[in-house]
């Protein structure tokens, strides 16, 4: 572990690069088996919630390799693609709505030492990388030359520009508190007291605006199936497809990740239960929001795209603007 | 300069949220319809011609596919119209039969209507678990009819089979049960923020333009017109029933929600009437005549189907089969207010009006 430690912080050579290679290969796969993983999980919990019994049937009764088989499906598929769209922006959208997600993990620490990239800008770069998979999302329902798909498109700029905004005013307080923008520093100072207790506003905000960056529900209008049927990615077949649902996937638990490290103390234990290994933590905590965003996906109605913009200009905007102020007074006052 | 112009959309005949196959040809400025189309006849079976060469027994089967979501009110129709022309008693037990049939097929129609709705609007569970509960009223039908769908129970002059034994106290006992489940309905659903945001305000109309467009049902009670031929008109023996008429006066997509879920309470407790009269034995067929030759003549009767007035016309030229018979189809009469409705309304708020005005394409194109 130390010498994995020891090559990411050492400079940039080739060898570390050929080292690098052969970690991240591993990485990636586990990162691909743990989202197969999830979608079962989602599954299963929307089966609960709904009354269903969700996949059972494929890989034993708990449908252990219904994933598998249905990702195996997609990339077998025939390759379809409409005859008047765009051929190059076509091919190139899933990537570039795919390569962000994945960059992303990069910033998170998972332990104290397992981080890929131990950056000082940790969070402003998980931010604004993530912005570049809606370029993705908006490519592809241009390219698409479907009406549906353009309306998706249309619909994901609109939500990505009016919730970009709140999301990272409402991270402002926090760094306000932590003065650091650094995801591992952020983390060790959150040993006793996580921020979602110091930053309530700020964590419910971002909570919010989280939801909207993912296009779930009840914010999933680019894909809003019982009106523009599959938005962006309805002329999308085969592994083109599945890389749509990765991205939206990996991205999610990014996003989950990003929540536990932020506002819930990544790694660090419940004070007295230090005997517990820290990424066993993060699991646990980990696993909470992604339950709590399936949960909620089970529950609530979508929005209106109208509805929406002015929920993130009128109420989340200024709401967490006032958090900033606040933040600002209280961190003069008692830090 | 950049150039903008309008679009023209297909919604459909096979989209999600049309319910069936219904197309809209939609002109949008963005995502705001200019102007909408509605084309109708994907599904349309002939029903009424097909009926000319049939005995008034065999039509029975074809109204059960017109709305196929409450088939018993459409076989009911038929009878009643029929029995209506050739003057025939019907046994008590046979009316209780049907009411219970009947308001029980209500419930479950809105059931499907409460789930689509929901689901149109984005949200997935309501969906399951109002067709877990249609699902026992289903059962319930099926003991009954031994269909699940398509029941063809009634028979002019009473209905095909008695009650299996036991039938009525399973009856008795889904009423407190579904009581329980639409409380439950409203803590998920009624409450929440979105939901009201998304139904409120959306698709209003006036009494005058309701009636206008010539609406019924829930559609036209929603502006506050009282008007339910249930109890305007009563057939059968709806007159022995304590029922309120469910009125809003909103006349906006929630306020067809609330009529809506509160019928299905109106209807629980006509079953829960229904249930306690209900006649301990008699016969459930009355004196039928072989071959039903109504009199050279006419008859026009309307009863109250889940989707509003739903009217059966019979012209008879004294032959075993009818000269012309006519329905009055609710779906295809609430659709009417539709283009007008949409006009400067985004596409969210399309699948929210189309929903709400709770259309059976089965019915629309006959």
């Amino acid at each position: 572990m130390e010498w994995i430690q020891g090559v990411f912080t050492s400079s940039p050579t080739i060898e570390s690069f050929a080292i690098y290679l052969l970690i991240t290969v591993p990485f990636l796969l586990m990162v691909l088996g743990f989202v197969t993983y999830a979608i079962l999980a989602e599954r299963k919990v929307m089966g609960y919630i709904q009354l269903r019994y969700g996949p059972n049937r494929t890989g034993g009764r708990f449908g252990l390799l219904q994933t598998v088989a249905d990702v195996f499906k997609l990339l077998i598929k025939e390759d379809t693609r409409p005859k008047l769209a765009d051929k190059g922006l076509f091919i190139l959208a899933p990537v570039i709505a795919f390569v962000p997600s994945f960059m992303v993990l990069v910033v998170l620490p998972y332990t104290e030492t397992l981080t890929f990239a131990n950056l000082g800008i940790g969070l402003l770069y998980f931010i604004a990388i993530s912005g570049i998979s809606t370029i993705g999302i908006v490519t592809a329902g241009w390219a698409s030359n479907n009406k549906y798909a353009l309306m998706g498109g249309m619909r994901a700029v609109a939500q990505m520009i009016s919730y970009e905004i709140p999301l990272l005013m409402s991270l402002v307080g926090l760094v306000l508190f932590a003065g650091t923008l650094n995801l591992t520093e952020i983390i060790e100072q959150q040993q006793y007291v996580p921020y979602i207790l110091l930053q309530p506003i700020g964590f419910i905000i971002f909570f919010i605006c989280a939801l909207a960056e993912l296009n779930r529900i009840p914010f999933d209008l680019p894909e809003a199936e019982s009106e523009i049927i599959a938005g962006y990615h309805v002329e999308y077949s085969g592994f083109r497809f599945a890389f749509f649902m990765l991205a939206e996937y990996v991205y999610m638990f990014a996003m989950a990740g990003l929540i536990t490290v932020l506002f819930l103390g990544g790694w660090q234990p419940i004070i007295g239960l230090g005997f517990i290994p820290g990424f066993v933590w993060f699991a646990l905590k980990f696993s909470l929001v992604v339950f709590v965003f399936m949960w909620i996906r089970a529950t609530l109605p979508r929005l209106r795209s109208d509805q929406l913009m002015e929920f993130a200009w009128k109420v989340l905007l200024p709401i967490s603007l006032a958090n900033i102020f606040l933040s600002a007074i209280l961190k003069e006052l008692f830090f | 300069m950049i150039r903008t112009e309008e679009m023209l959309l297909n919604v459909g005949p096979q989209h999600p949220s049309t319910h069936g196959v219904f197309r809209l040809i939609l002109k949008i400025d963005g995502e705001i319809i200019k102007e909408a189309t509605p084309v109708i006849g994907y599904l349309h079976r002939g029903t009424e011609k097909i009926a000319e060469d049939l005995q008034y027994t065999q039509i029975i089967p074809y109204t059960d596919r017109m709305d196929y979501l409450s088939a018993m009110t459409n076989n009911y129709v038929l009878c009643h119209a029929v029995e209506t022309m050739i003057e025939l008693e019907v046994p008590e037990r046979a009316e209780y039969l049907r009411v219970l049939a009947m308001e029980l097929g209500r419930i479950a129609s809105h059931l499907v209507w409460y789930g689509t709705y929901l689901l149109d609007i984005g949200a997935t569970s309501p969906f399951l678990y109002a067709f877990r509960d249609r699902e026992h009223i289903i059962n319930l039908l099926n003991e009954l009819s031994g269909g699940r769908l398509t029941f063809n129970y009634m028979r002019i002059g009473g209905v095909k089979w008695d009650a299996p034994e036991g039938w009525i106290e399973k009856v008795k006992n889904f009423v407190p049960y579904m009581r329980e489940q639409i409380e439950g309905y409203h803590e998920l659903v009624t409450g929440n923020e979105i939901f009201k945001e998304r139904a409120k305000g959306i698709g209003t109309y006036t009494k005058e333009d309701a009636i206008a467009h010539s609406l019924s049902g829930a559609n036209l009670r929603c502006t506050g017109v009282n008007y339910d031929i249930r109890k305007v008109e009563p057939y059968s023996i709806y007159d022995r029933f304590d029922f309120q008429v469910v009125t809003r006066e909103e006349g906006d997509a929630w306020a067809r929600y609330e009529c809506r879920m509160q019928e299905m309470e109106e209807s629980l407790k006509i079953v829960e009437q229904a249930v306690e009269q209900f006649p301990e034995s008699g016969p459930v067929l009355g004196k039928v005549p072989r071959i039903i030759r109504p009199p050279k003549g006419e008859a026009y009767v309307r009863i109250e189907s889940p989707r509003g007035e739903i009217g059966c016309y019979i012209a008879s030229d004294g032959k075993k089969e009818p000269y012309r018979l006519k329905f009055r189809r609710p779906s295809f009469y609430n659709l009417q207010i539709l283009p007008k409705l949409l006009k400067g309304e985004n596409m969210a708020n399309l699948v929210a009006i189309l929903g709400g005005v709770d259309i059976v394409l089965g019915e629309v194109d006959g």
